[in-house]
């Protein structure tokens, strides 16, 4: 008997197993970079909460996911735009949070 | 002194992410999937891209759908927690009545969910149900089945009864471990009971109220069960809540993507709130 590793049922897609590829390339980053910085940074920023680098990207993640739906809800496709703005909220998250 | 470095036990961590990855994160991966993806059946896909995401948040069913969540939820929030607060305050902290009361409030939060719906669905109803006959008979009409003010009355109720409780254990467990001393300085100064309750009580149950108002939120914004047993949505679409919303597109029309996309929007709601519970949690216990 032969084992079957058929994973068509999931409907993969280029762009998803690409966006997927990038979620789980930047936490490993963040395991290296932890590796060669250990501590995760902590520290308190702008908004008054204590954060490590981990908060900062779920953060970063999070804002993204909703300028996305903003972009998308109120100016509609393409989402270059969104793509720029959450590159800019991540990097300030980074920097500022 | 030598530091003995030793990671193994990272592997008995593999079990946990192993059964994660099968209940959450696969099924999650999928949904992703579906959402950019329109279907008709037999396992066949095409590209859809953002579409659904677009066609969902301009949807004004979504919208009717989130506001009635939303509402329900503020609603659920405002009665329970105080009403929580009040009958813990009432409890005795001493005495054979303290495990009578604590079983009694435990009562309800043992009650299946779908148990729950169906005995307020009998119990409401207007021609055989104690409840709805007992309100008709003095005079009010009700029928929670055909008026949405009714169907929302009950609706809330039902999870009032249920649910309270849990206000109630949790804020009872905090009020238990506030230690005497407070109340001994409290009746030195000779404060009032109401200054008890806002500079000693209160102050103590911050951290409790906060995981009793998390979960409380969580539970209510992705209720299904309950409404959909007792009401099913209506009348019309009154109390179609968005978990209800969300099953008759994707099981009742069959149409994937846009749920697939409606869950992900969903998820993300109680991602940021679940983050802002976990803040302000945090915060207070650093203050703390």
């Amino acid at each position: 008997m032969t084992a079957s590793f058929d994973l068509q049922w999931m409907a993969w897609t280029g762009p998803t197993i690409g966006f997927f590829v990038f979620v789980v390339c930047s936490i490993a980053l963040m395991g290296v970079w932890e590796k060669f910085r250990p501590g995760g940074a902590p520290r308190r920023g702008v908004l008054g909460i204590d954060t490590t680098r981990g908060d900062r990207l779920f953060i970063s993640y999070l804002g993204s996911g909703f300028i996305h739906l903003a972009w998308l809800g109120f100016l509609g496709t393409p989402l270059w735009g969104a793509i720029a703005v959450s590159v800019i909220f991540a990097l300030a998250v980074f920097r500022w949070v | 002194m030598n530091k003995l470095s030793n990671q193994r036990a990272w592997w008995l961590v593999v079990p946990v992410v192993i059964l994660v990855a099968f209940n959450a994160l696969i099924p999650l991966m999928t949904v992703v999937n579906y959402s950019v993806q329109e279907t008709f059946g037999n396992n066949q896909f095409f590209w859809h891209g953002v579409g659904w995401f677009e066609q969902v948040l301009k949807s004004e069913r979504f919208h009717a759908s989130l506001l009635r969540q939303l509402a329900f939820t503020a609603m659920i929030l405002l009665i329970e927690v105080p009403l929580g607060i009040a009958v813990a305050l009432c409890m005795p902290r001493k005495g054979p009545w303290v495990s009578v009361c604590l079983v009694l409030m435990a009562l309800p939060l043992l009650i299946p969910w779908n148990v729950v719906g169906a005995m307020w669905n009998i119990f409401a109803l207007p021609d055989i149900g104690l409840l709805g006959k007992m309100i008709n008979s003095l005079g009010i009409d009700y029928n929670f089945t055909q008026q949405p003010v009714a169907a929302w009355a009950t609706t809330v109720l039902m999870d009032v009864w249920h649910w309270t409780s849990l206000v109630v254990l949790l804020t009872y467990a905090g009020l238990c471990s506030i230690p005497d001393a407070y109340y001994q300085a409290a009746r030195i100064d000779g404060a009032s009971g109401w200054a008890v309750f806002r500079f000693i009580q209160l102050p103590k149950l911050n951290r409790v109220l906060t995981i009793a108002i998390l979960l409380r939120f969580m539970d209510s914004f992705m209720i299904y069960t309950e409404p959909f047993v007792l009401t099913g949505g209506g009348p019309g679409n009154t109390t179609t809540f968005l978990s209800i919303d969300l099953v008759k597109i994707a099981l009742g029309q069959f149409d994937l993507g846009p749920a697939a996309a409606m869950s992900l929007i969903y998820f993300m709601v109680v991602l940021l709130v679940c983050w802002i519970f976990y803040t302000a949690m945090m915060r207070n216990e650093g203050q703390s």
